[in-house]
């Protein structure tokens, strides 16, 4: 019965779905950096001026985004228009932020390289890489931030850093042994407290 | 198959992201030097590309190089690539999301892949670190020499500009600027 109901709403709702898709795209267009400066964009369109999600489901979005694989751009459109309208919600907000940086980029690509032996955008990119080394820097931090802390944090982060900086090995490897060993360390912190 | 390959590619770099954005540098460092798609300095010049124009920086790089690789369709391909696991675990997701957000196993996961993402991204600051300071391999002599001392100094300041919460945008234009005056100062004074 419940079900039922959630179907009915959910039908009722397909219409928004061009209306996910342009709002979406905006969002896609003018968000620069994208991930977390997408966050206040989607407040703004979604929650305050559609009424689509209520202000307190956005934490939702914000941690299923933070804690499934892929962009957080994208979990958080996909996730958005799942809510808002099922299936074909989700297809288009995904296609609707996608889409701005598709055709942006695809343009830029074909006069990129032609930019690159101009001497002016040479030196121009030799200081901008040096500044771009600042801003992953600044990324760093920001990730730190967010982490838990604890021994078993810094463990983690220290090994992390040895085996791909120095050691070379597979980034996937590392992340799944990463993940094990987090389910590992929590589950033997829950028989510790129980015992 | 150039299509399949970069399709395939794109679509782990998208499924082992956590956390987004320069998460997942390392792991698109390796795969696109392995394929020889990019130079790790184009990779860096590609970042500071991304960092101005709209959009996840995962999209434009995977559309970037999709399309220097295999044209319009080879961008599609890999932006299709990268969007979707997301999508799919999302849709997955979505449907039972209150008990997936409070299940231990991702909550144990969770607490091993967030320290990682840290690890990963200073591991993408060493090799940025040699691409940037050490172009042409780490010596003595290039420690002295003028193109070094003026990215260290460049460096030293955009760093402290982001710390004091300057717009990314505006920390490329900067540097950019610092960088023309460097060259044409190297080259006339």
């Amino acid at each position: 019965m419940e079900a039922e109901k959630e179907e009915k709403e959910r039908e009722s709702r397909r219409k928004t779905v061009p209306a996910l898709f342009f709002t979406f795209l905006k969002i896609g267009a003018f968000t620069f950096g994208g991930g977390y400066a997408m966050i206040p964009l989607i407040q703004k369109e979604i929650v305050e001026k559609k009424k689509w999600i209520a202000d307190k489901d956005l934490l939702d979005v914000v941690a299923i985004a933070e804690s499934t694989p892929g962009p957080i751009a994208i979990n958080s459109a996909t996730f958005v228009g799942y809510q808002v309208a099922g299936f074909w919600g989700a297809f288009f907000a995904t296609l609707g932020v996608a889409l701005p940086s598709f055709v942006i980029i695809l343009l830029i690509s074909c006069i990129l390289r032609q930019f690159e032996s101009i001497q002016i955008v040479k030196y121009a990119f030799n200081g901008i890489r040096a500044g771009v080394l600042a801003l992953i820097i600044r990324a760093m931090t920001s990730m730190y931030r967010q982490c838990p802390k604890g021994l078993f944090s810094y463990v983690v982060m220290f090994a992390v850093f040895l085996l791909v900086a120095f050691l070379k090995v597979n980034v996937l490897l590392v992340l799944i042994g990463c993940c094990l060993a987090g389910i590992a360390a929590s589950l033997l912190a829950e028989r510790r407290a129980k015992a | 198959m150039i299509y399949l390959t970069l399709f395939w590619t794109f679509f782990e770099i998208g499924a082992f992201t956590f956390g987004g954005g320069y998460a997942m540098l390392p792991l698109i460092q390796a795969q696109v030097e392995a394929h020889g798609w990019l130079t790790s300095r184009e990779l860096i010049d590609f970042i500071a590309v991304s960092e101005s124009t709209p959009g996840p920086f995962a999209v434009n790089v995977s559309t970037y190089v999709g399309a220097e690789t295999g044209g319009v369709f080879g961008a599609f391909c890999a932006t299709l690539g990268v969007i979707l696991p997301s999508f799919l675990v999302i849709l997955f997701v979505a449907r039972c999301f209150a008990k997936f957000q409070s299940n231990r196993f991702v909550k144990g996961g969770m607490s091993g892949l967030k320290p990682a993402v840290v690890g990963l991204i200073a591991a993408a600051v060493i090799s940025t670190g040699r691409t940037v300071f050490f172009p042409a391999g780490i010596s003595a002599a290039a420690c002295l020499s003028f193109a070094f001392l003026s990215s260290l100094l460049i460096f030293a300041v955009m760093l402290l500009l982001s710390f004091k919460k300057v717009h990314p945008i505006l920390i490329i234009l900067l540097s950019g600027a610092c960088g023309i005056g460097a060259g044409y100062l190297q080259r006339y004074v």
